[in-house]
């Protein structure tokens, strides 16, 4: 070597070549004793780990496959001394956890919702899958739409907007139809939008504004509402299937879904409003958060169901699922601006700076700089917060809709069936399908997370 | 706004309050700023030629860095008027997006974007700023990241780079934007003492090819180098302005005098 000492002066005259780490840290025993008995504490709890896994898994395993009744027609398959699950009862009211009460003949229905949805879900997932924008258009608009109708049978009959609840339209239609569509509803319908953009215009206008910019993105707005309802007007030639008739895992996924997909638009903007500079902006934004995080969804969903209907004139009666449906999204939005809301304050005041002194506008500053790294920051939460949307959705049974586990719990009252494992099927059963939505959420946002983690990428 | 204050700061400079010529870049007339009930910026005067390059330094808390965030409004000054390239700076917001195209700014921590890559950091304001198609402006951001000596770095996130790179970088953004006057906050005093030689180079070739430049430093060797003058501030206002030569060699200022005798050697 070359190591030079002279009264504690030193200059090396070669440098240093690399070598391997010591041997004790490779391998299979280097892993183990580096991962499971790297202390005493760790060596213990391994071993209690261990011990914990042989106590649970083999009667697990034992109970939903070995000792596992799988076939038979009724109770008389599932009686005996040490019976394990009892499968033929799930085979038997599958359709039942499915659909609820969706009529059979009518089944094919939620299967090519089903089934479109996963095919434009997929690719959306997957980052070199190709065609994002059209794929994302498709799936957030166009989807929805189609799913509305063949879910329902479309053919909502239109019949009044905003002026004919007071009468005002249908002397001058007298109440002519073409094809099956209301001429009432689309003049009552126009008229309101150009009354409104008039008044929005003349609003902005009055405050100093663009008047005419404003009026014609509101137009636009009325305008694809306007598409929406003609598309659910018109007949398909669908029957129609009342939302009471839904139920089982359909239930279950038209509300998360529609949460899912409303809450985080809708909090990404409460949460933008609580951190405006606009005085009444952040106040209302802050009044809407705290009202729905202060109320319980039970309280939500009883209000909307059973005491609503009290306060709206007579004949608007909006649909049970429906208003449920309103609950959840807006229930969950403010759970989700608090979550983006975290992120959006743990973007450093330089970012901001940055993006303005480049001249960027505040919505460019935001959809370009600040949302995409406050929501990286926060996609732990905000798929937290999916996946407690999800589990929630069962709260519906309280107003009467029966979504997978409510299907569930009225299908142990069929005598057909009643045995005494029946009961821990089922709800092994419904455990098995909600870990398998909720883990594999949870899985997709790590994978996300880890492909969108730039900044420390080295 | 417009009577005159009887201190140093305006005495030194004549006729500040003639309507502002085509050669102006940049003009402060009688600026203040308080945060809150504390004083910041006491009646600042400023005219910048366009091509001038000014080095400001003061000791810290001084009102430099807000004076010149000032300009592109990411300060908001309460009184006085602050005209950039022509146009006033007030409250309209298309006014402050028309400035603040004109005008590029580096600060000391760099401020890149994480989540994007270098290419798309100095891509991005001229895309969205400018509508420039996509290719053209990569092949400016190109042009520029060779000018800065780190065309090789494109396509690497900026956690991957040096300090000294990242800020090289945060100059080739802003040149993007093909900016008639540049701000620098105190470019270099995040960096490593290795890393500060190759940042002031590149801002040295900048001031060659006859960049406006405003720039809070504490760098006295790229003042001397570069500057056509140095504004030493101290408490809020514009204590000393001069030539680099005359600054250095013959403060004339009690409180320049120290603060120079603290910082050379």
């Amino acid at each position: 070597m070359s190591l030079t000492f002279d009264d504690g002066t030193f200059i090396r005259s070669e440098l240093e070549t690399p070598l391997p780490p010591p041997s004790r840290n490779l391998g299979v025993i280097g892993w183990m004793r580096e991962n499971l008995f790297s202390s005493f504490l760790n060596g213990l709890l391994t071993l209690v780990g261990i011990a914990l896994a042989l106590l649970i898994f083999p009667p697990l395993i034992r109970f939903l496959f070995i000792d596992a009744v799988w076939t038979g027609e009724n109770r008389e398959a599932c009686l005996g001394p040490d019976v394990g699950a009892c499968w033929p009862f799930i085979h038997a009211k599958f359709g039942q956890l499915i659909y609820g009460f969706y009529p059979i003949a009518e089944r094919w229905r939620p299967n090519v919702v089903f089934a479109l949805g996963a095919i434009l879900l997929v690719p959306l997932m997957v980052p070199s899958a190709p065609i994002k924008r059209l794929n994302s258009l498709l799936f957030f608009v166009v989807y929805p739409i189609i799913a509305f109708v063949l879910l329902t049978g479309g053919n909502i009959n239109a019949s009044a907007f905003l002026l004919e609840r007071f009468g005002l339209i249908s002397p001058l239609t007298g109440g002519a139809t073409i094809a099956g569509v209301n001429l009432t509803f689309w003049v009552d319908f126009v008229l309101t939008a150009l009354i409104v953009a008039a008044a929005i215009g003349a609003l902005i206008g009055a405050l100093g504004g663009a008047a005419l910019s404003a009026a014609r993105s509101t137009l636009y707005v009325f305008a694809a509402f306007g598409v929406l309802v003609m598309a659910w007007d018109v007949d398909v030639g669908l029957d129609y299937v009342e939302t009471r008739q839904w139920g089982g895992l359909l239930v279950t996924l038209v509300i998360a879904v529609t949460g899912i997909v409303a809450s985080l638009p809708l909090g990404i903007a409460l949460a933008l409003g609580r951190r405006s500079q606009m005085p009444i902006v952040r106040l209302l934004s802050v009044i809407f958060i705290e009202f729905w995080r202060g109320v319980p969804l039970i309280t939500v969903l009883f209000f909307a169901t059973y005491m609503l209907p009290l306060f709206l004139p007579q004949g608007a009666n909006p649909d049970a699922l429906l208003r449920a449906l309103v609950g959840v999204a807006l229930f969950s939005a403010a759970y989700m601006a608090e979550v983006v809301r975290g992120g959006l304050q743990a973007i450093s005041k330089g970012q901001y700076e940055g993006a303005m002194a480049m001249g960027l506008t505040w919505s460019q500053m935001m959809r370009l700089i600040i949302l995409p790294q406050a929501l990286t920051l926060v996609i732990p939460g905000i798929v937290n917060s999916f996946i407690s949307l999800f589990k929630d959705t069962t709260l519906v049974l309280i107003v009467s809709i029966f979504d997978f586990l409510g299907q569930l719990r009225a299908s142990f009252t069929d005598p057909n069936w009643a045995s005494p494992v029946t009961l821990y099927t089922g709800f092994a059963f419904a455990g098995i399908v909600y870990f398998f939505f909720c883990f594999g959420m949870s899985r997709y946002s790590l994978f996300v997370e880890r492909r969108l983690n730039t900044s420390h990428r080295r | 706004m417009t009577e005159q204050h009887s201190i140093v700061s305006s005495d030194e400079l004549p006729a500040v309050h003639t309507p502002p010529g085509k050669d102006v870049a940049v003009e402060l007339v009688g600026v203040h700023k308080w945060y809150g009930e504390f004083h910041v910026l006491k009646d600042i005067n400023l005219r910048v030629r366009r091509g001038e390059r000014i080095v400001i330094c003061g000791p810290s808390g001084s009102g430099k860095s807000t004076m010149i965030r000032c300009i592109n409004r990411l300060e908001e000054h309460q009184k006085g008027s602050i005209v950039v390239d022509g146009i006033e700076l007030t409250n309209d917001l298309k006014r402050i997006d028309e400035i603040r195209r004109e005008v590029g700014m580096c600060f000391q921590h760099f401020n890149l974007f994480p989540h994007l890559t270098i290419l798309e950091n100095c891509t991005l304001a001229p895309i969205w700023v400018r509508k420039m198609p996509k290719k053209d402006a990569e092949e400016l951001a190109m042009h520029f990241l060779t000018k800065v000596k780190i065309p090789e770095q494109a396509h690497k996130f900026p956690g991957q780079l040096s300090g000294g790179q990242q800020q090289r970088v945060a100059i080739a953004r802003a040149l993007c934007m093909k900016p008639k006057i540049m701000l620098f906050d105190e470019p270099t005093s995040a960096l490593d003492p290795e890393m500060v030689k190759e940042v002031l180079e590149t801002m040295v070739s900048l001031a060659e090819e006859g960049m406006t430049m405003l720039c809070v430093t504490h760098e006295m060797g790229f003042a001397r180098q570069v500057a056509n003058r140095v504004i030493f501030m101290d408490a809020g206002q514009i204590i000393e302005m001069n030539e680099p030569e005359a600054f250095f060699s013959n403060p004339q200022h009690e409180r320049t005098r120290l603060f120079l005798s603290q910082i050379l050697h």
